[in-house]
C-alpha cells in the first residue's frame, strides 16, 4: 500500500514537474533552444506572487492572475532582447547567454530578497491543509489534485492552441521550417516572441506551485531547471504530451526512490534521466547485429 | 603566397613562456605564503579556463558539468590519502582515477547534442555530488579536510602545492598546445569552424571530440586536486557547485572562445576581479553573469579573438597564416 501511495504522490509531484517543463518543451519545440534560465524565471514568478501576496493579502492563486501580464511581458522582452540575437549566432550562443542570464536573475533576487527561504504554503489556506485518506494509507491532498488538474488543463489548452487556432498553426509552421514560413508571410520573430511569452507565463505558474507546495529561495532555479529538463528528455524532446508523461515518470521515480531512503529522491530521478539518455542514444553497442550498410 | 606558423612576435613570446614558467617557479622562494596561495588560485583558474576552452572552443561541447571532475579529483585525493597514501602521491592517483572516469562517461555523453550534453553533464555532476553526500566516511554533506597535509610545515606545504599547480598547469597547457599544432590539431580546428564540413572531409569527429573530452576530464580533475591541496577543506556544495562552470564560461567567453591565449587572459581578468572584490557578493556575480551573456551575444570571439583579428597578432602559434611572399 505504501508503494501505491508513493506512486500516487509521485503523480502529484510529477504534475508539478510537467507544468515546470511545459514552457521549456514549447521553446525547444518551436525554436530548438533550451533556456538555461527557465528555472530562475519560475522562481522569479514565485517572488512576484510573494510580493503581491504580501502587499495585498490576496490568496496566491489570485495574486498569480495579477502577476500573469508581467510574466507575459517578461517573455516578450526576453525574446526580443536576448534570445532573438542569440538564435542567429549558432547553437551554443543561446545556452551561453541564458546561462549568464540565470546567474544574473539569481543574484538580483539575492540582492532584493536576501538568501532567506520563503513559502506561500501558509497563505494558500485550505488548499495546502485539506487532504483525504483512502483505505488508511493512501493520502489524496487537495493541492495534489489541483496541480494535477491544472497540468491537464495547461497541456490540453496548449495542444488546442497549437492544433486549432491560426496563431498555433503559424507557430507549428515556423517550428517546422522558419524560412518557408517567412515565405508565406509569417513573421518568425513575432511567433518566437509569442512562444517565449507563453513559456514564461507557464514557468511562472510552475513557480507558483513550487512556492505553495514547498519552499524556495533565490538559488532554487537551477534545481527546477534540471528537473524540468529531465521531464522534457524523459518524455522525448519536441513532444508536448511526452513532456507531461516525462514529468509524471520523473515524479514517480523520485517518490519511489524516497521510499527506499529520503536521500535517494533526486538521485533516482537523475538515474532515470541518464538511463533514458543511454537507452535512446545507444551508449556503447555491445552486440552487433550483422554489418550495417 | 606562403604559409607560415611562426612570426617574430610568436617566437619571442613562446620563448618567453619558458622564462615566465621559471620566474613563476621561484615565486615560493621569494614571496609570502599568502601570495603563494593566491598565485596557486590563479594557476587553477588558468588550468580550468584552458580545459573548458578545449571542450567548447575546439570541440563545440558546451559542458555545465565539468565540476563533476573537479569534485571527483578533490574527493579522490581525500579518499586515497585516507588509505595511508602520502598526500602528494594520493593527489596523482586521484587525478588519474578521476580523469579516467571521463572515458566511460564520454562513451555516451558525446552522443548528446547541445543542451542535452550541457545538462546531461550537469546531472552527472549532481549524481557525483549526491554520491559523496551519502558517504559518511567522506564527511557527507558537511565537508572534510585533507588533514594529512597538516604534517608539513605550512610554508613548505604552500610551496609544494604551488609547484604542483605550476607543473599541472604547464603540462596540460603544453599538451593542448602540441595537440593543436599536431596534424590532429588541424582537424580539431576544422571541427571548431564547421563540424559538418569537417566530417564530410573525412575527419573522425567523435574520436577527436573524445580526445578533447578526456583531456578536459583529466585537466579538471587536476584542478580539483589542486583546490583541495590549496584550501585543505572541501564540501560537496562548493566543490561540485555549478559556480565553477559559471567561472569557466566567464573566463573563456571574455578571453576568447576557441583561441589558445584568450582563456589565459580571461583567467587573469577573473583573478583580478576576485582579488579586487574580495567581499564577493551578489553584485559581483550579477556583473560576471551579465558580462558573460553580453560577450556571448555581442563579442563572441572575446577580447583576445578580437585583438587577434584586428592586429593579426599571434603569440602562441597553434594555427597557420597565409602571407605575401616577399
Amino acid at each position: 500500500m505504501s508503494v501505491a501511495n508513493a506512486i500516487l504522490q509521485g503523480i502529484f509531484l510529477g504534475a508539478f514537474y510537467a507544468v515546470l517543463a511545459c514552457g521549456l518543451s514549447l521553446m525547444f519545440g518551436v525554436m530548438r533552444i533550451i533556456n538555461l534560465a527557465h528555472g530562475d524565471v519560475a522562481v522569479l514568478g514565485a517572488y512576484l506572487v510573494l510580493v503581491i501576496v504580501q502587499g495585498t493579502g490576496l490568496s496566491p492563486l489570485l495574486a498569480f492572475v495579477i502577476a500573469l501580464p508581467a510574466m507575459i511581458a517578461l517573455g516578450y522582452v526576453l525574446q526580443l532582447t536576448v534570445l532573438q540575437r542569440a538564435l542567429k549566432a549558432g547553437i551554443l550562443t543561446p545556452l551561453l547567454a541564458t546561462f549568464g542570464l540565470s546567474i544574473v536573475i539569481q543574484n538580483l533576487l539575492l540582492l532584493k530578497f536576501s538568501p532567506d527561504v520563503h513559502s506561500l504554503g501558509a497563505s494558500a489556506g485550505a488548499l495546502t491543509t485539506e487532504s483525504w485518506n483512502l483505505f488508511g494509507s493512501i493520502t489524496i491532498s487537495a493541492l495534489g489534485l489541483v496541480v494535477l488538474a491544472v497540468a491537464g488543463v495547461v497541456f490540453t489548452a496548449l495542444h488546442l492552441f497549437l492544433s486549432r487556432t491560426r496563431p498555433g498553426w503559424r507557430m507549428r509552421a515556423t517550428a517546422e521550417d522558419p524560412d518557408a514560413a517567412e515565405l508565406i508571410g509569417i513573421d518568425s520573430r513575432h511567433v518566437y516572441a509569442r512562444a517565449t511569452a507563453i513559456a514564461v507565463a507557464i514557468a511562472g505558474l510552475g513557480g507558483l506551485f513550487l512556492a505553495i507546495r514547498s519552499v524556495f529561495d533565490p538559488v532554487s532555479g537551477p534545481t527546477q531547471l534540471i528537473f524540468a529538463f529531465e521531464a522534457v528528455v524523459i518524455g522525448g524532446m519536441g513532444s508536448l504530451w511526452g513532456t507531461l508523461l516525462g514529468g509524471l515518470a520523473l515524479g514517480v521515480a523520485q517518490t519511489l526512490g524516497a521510499q527506499l531512503n529520503p536521500e535517494y529522491a533526486a538521485l533516482s530521478g537523475h538515474l532515470l534521466f541518464l538511463a533514458v539518455l543511454i537507452l535512446r542514444f545507444g551508449g556503447v553497442r555491445l552486440v552487433r547485429f550483422g554489418a550495417r550498410a | 603566397m606562403m604559409v607560415r606558423r611562426w612570426t617574430r612576435t610568436s617566437k619571442l613570446f613562446t620563448g618567453g613562456t619558458g622564462v615566465v614558467a621559471l620566474l613563476l617557479a621561484s615565486v615560493p622562494l621569494v614571496f609570502s605564503p599568502d601570495i603563494v596561495q593566491k598565485t596557486t588560485t590563479l594557476l587553477i583558474l588558468v588550468l580550468l579556463a584552458a580545459m573548458w576552452n578545449a571542450l567548447a572552443g575546439y570541440g563545440g561541447l558546451l559542458s555545465v558539468g565539468q565540476q563533476a571532475f573537479i569534485g571527483l579529483g578533490a574527493y579522490g585525493t581525500v579518499f586515497f590519502a585516507g588509505f595511508g597514501m602520502p598526500p602528494y602521491i594520493a593527489m596523482v592517483v586521484a587525478l588519474v582515477v578521476a580523469g579516467s572516469l571521463s572515458i566511460p562517461i564520454s562513451l555516451f555523453a558525446l552522443r548528446l547534442r547541445a543542451a542535452q550534453f550541457a545538462i546531461g553533464m550537469w546531472v552527472i555532476a549532481e549524481v557525483a555530488s549526491i554520491a559523496v553526500r551519502l558517504d559518511q566516511d567522506l564527511g557527507a554533506g558537511t565537508g572534510i579536510s585533507l588533514s594529512q597535509l597538516y604534517q608539513y610545515d605550512p610554508n613548505y606545504r604552500q610551496a609544494y602545492t604551488f609547484w604542483l599547480a605550476l607543473a599541472f598547469t604547464a603540462v596540460f597547457l603544453a599538451a593542448l598546445f602540441f595537440l593543436l599544432r599536431s596534424p590532429l590539431g588541424a582537424s580539431l580546428q576544422a571541427i571548431r569552424d564547421d563540424e559538418d564540413a569537417a566530417r564530410s572531409l573525412g575527419v573522425r569527429v567523435t574520436a577527436r571530440k573524445r580526445l578533447l573530452f578526456v583531456l578536459a576530464g583529466f585537466g579538471c580533475a587536476a584542478a580539483g586536486v589542486l583546490i583541495v591541496a590549496n584550501t585543505l577543506f572541501i564540501e560537496p556544495s562548493s566543490v561540485f557547485s555549478v559556480q565553477w562552470s559559471a567561472y569557466m564560461i566567464f573566463m573563456v567567453l571574455v578571453g576568447g572562445l576557441g583561441t589558445f591565449e584568450g582563456p589565459i587572459l580571461g583567467a587573469i581578468l577573473l583573478f583580478a576581479i576576485q582579488t579586487t572584490f574580495t567581499q564577493g557578493g551578489p553584485w559581483y556575480l550579477v556583473g560576471l553573469g551579465a558580462t558573460a551573456a553580453l560577450f556571448a551575444l555581442l563579442l563572441p570571439r572575446g577580447l583576445w579573438g578580437t585583438i587577434e583579428e584586428r592586429l593579426g597578432l599571434r603569440l602562441l602559434p597553434v594555427g597557420y597564416q597565409v602571407v605575401e611572399k616577399k
